[in-house]
């Protein structure tokens, strides 16, 4: 009786359920079987080219700029996540990745402990700087399509590749308010590989970046302390320094620091140090480390520049 | 950009500016010296608005060397550094204010000890082992944190100091290229070349 009733009632949930089904299906008839899977990307669960909803105004652009933009308005709706230091650099033994842990809105340390390194895939790592939330979707939505690679050419995806894919990704959305700085980093066939990506649309190869307001603090350590052929333990070293550094002396970076290690066989964790405890204490018992701390009074404890003649 | 730095070390003073004196995007001179001895041991870079700077200077200068024929001596490094943060602080207070960086490095012959001031426009002075002023300070700031020592000799010191340089034109967009460089110590001021 109640499946009697269902087939010819025009309201029932199995009856929307059914009408909706047959509209999908409809849909599905204006594409070839052909296309399905075909790289004009009709495998993807979105049709054609990736594309998402914008606010219902004329000029989407000013509207996000009119609700972003801290320098104009500090009690505006919408805060973004400005102050970051993440650093990046290739090696003889792979690729240091180290990034700090503080999200900032204006003036307000609003967390003290963020993820910034986004784990895109078990060879691809992903830095944050800019808008948290921007890094955050469309670096994890680039390992939904770095997946999707694999699924299809039976092959992991290069670095290279997969950097130019959110490159182009976000260069499509220029001038829409989006704001990212980040270093896609990984092992391929190539070896290590270090990519600087920005919603600017810029893709650089290097050896070396820093990203975001502490990153001027963060080079002037790196740049001085790097080599080709640092040791790892050197390496990881020298990463977690520079962190400390411009966590010492950039107030929008700091709290602790995250140390990722991606060798041949994929990334490593290697830790989280606190950068209060490194300028007092040192990292702890970490290889690499000196022992002691890193701070300048620590380190310089004891030591006079006064230069009394010798007493008689 | 306009950068100064200045670094203390074991009995001196190494104070650093760059040679450069630009209006809008033009460099219209690449030789200034922007560092003044104002007084037998006691150095003073100077940087900031143009025309405020090289006045201010001259005024401090002329000033310092009044103190010192009226008193025979010297002002010391401190006594020094405090008349001339006041005296900028007052200047802020008047109509038309100097907008004028300063680091003021001195050897007290006294007390046998270097004395390093860093000074900016709004009066704020602060005694510090290090010192940097201008775009260069946030590149040096942090690598001194890590490679200075008190307690080097002149040698290191100047090593260090290079790897400043070193660092600044290689991360500064508008990097100077050349730099004046001054030591003093007991022996009292002196120019080095690099």
């Amino acid at each position: 009786m109640n499946t009697f009733v269902n087939q010819f009632s025009t309201h029932s949930a199995v009856s929307q359920l059914k009408r909706a089904q047959n509209l999908i299906a409809a849909d599905e008839d204006e594409y070839s079987d052909a296309t399905w899977g075909s790289q004009a990307g009709f495998g993807n669960m979105i049709k054609g080219t990736p594309n998402f909803t914008v606010p219902a105004v004329p000029d989407p652009a000013a509207f996000l700029r009119l609700h972003t933009d801290d320098h104009a308005d500090p009690n505006c709706r919408i805060k973004i996540q400005h102050g970051t230091t993440t650093l990046a650099f290739r090696f003889q033994g792979g690729v240091i990745v180290a990034v700090d842990s503080r999200a900032t809105a204006g003036s307000y340390i609003a967390s003290g402990t963020v993820k910034k390194v986004i784990e895109i895939n078990p060879y691809l790592l992903g830095t944050m700087a800019g808008g948290a939330a921007d890094c955050q979707f469309w670096e994890t939505y680039l390992g939904m399509h770095c997946r999707l690679h694999e699924l299809r050419n039976r092959e992991r995806i290069s670095v290279s590749a997969a950097s130019k894919y959110l490159s182009n990704l976000v260069y499509s959305y220029k001038g829409m308010g989006l704001s990212m700085g980040t270093m896609i980093c990984g092992w391929d066939k190539t070896g290590p590989a270090v990519f600087y990506v920005d919603s600017d649309g810029t893709r650089l190869k290097g050896d070396l970046f820093s990203v975001g307001s502490g990153s001027t603090f963060a080079y002037g350590v790196l740049d001085q302390g790097y080599r080709w052929d640092l040791t790892d333990e050197e390496a990881q070293e020298l990463g977690r320094r520079s962190i400390f550094a411009a966590g010492h002396r950039d107030a929008f970076s700091g709290n602790t620091c995250n140390l990722y290690h991606v060798k041949e066989d994929g990334w490593k964790f290697i830790g989280n140090y606190d950068v209060s405890t490194m300028y007092y204490d040192g990292p702890g018992d970490v290889p690499g480390a000196p022992g002691g701390g890193y701070g300048y009074a620590i380190r310089t404890e004891g030591r006079s520049a006064a230069d009394p003649p010798a007493s008689s | 950009m306009e950068t100064s730095f200045a670094l203390t070390g074991k009995g001196y003073v190494i104070v650093a500016a760059d040679t450069t004196s630009a209006r809008s995007i033009v460099k219209m001179k690449n030789d200034e010296d922007k560092i003044k001895t104002v007084s037998p041991h006691l150095l003073m870079s100077y940087s900031g608005e143009p025309g405020d700077t090289v006045q201010f200077a001259e005024y401090i200068e002329r000033n310092l060397r009044l103190y010192q024929i009226r008193n025979l001596y010297p002002l010391r490094p401190s006594a020094a550094a405090s008349w001339i943060r006041r005296s900028l602080a007052e200047s802020l207070r008047s109509r038309s204010p100097y907008s004028v960086n300063l680091l003021v490095g001195g050897y007290d012959t006294s007390t046998h000890e270097p004395k390093l001031y860093w000074i900016d426009y709004l009066g704020t002075v602060s005694e510090v082992p290090f010192a940097a002023h201008g775009y260069g300070s946030y590149f040096v700031l942090s690598l001194l944190d890590r490679y200075h020592d008190p307690e080097a000799p002149l040698e290191e010191g100047l090593a260090t100091l290079k790897r400043c340089i070193q660092e600044v034109s290689k991360r500064l967009i508008v990097s100077p290229e050349k730099y004046k460089v001054k030591v003093v110590d007991k022996d009292g001021v002196r120019e080095v070349e690099l």
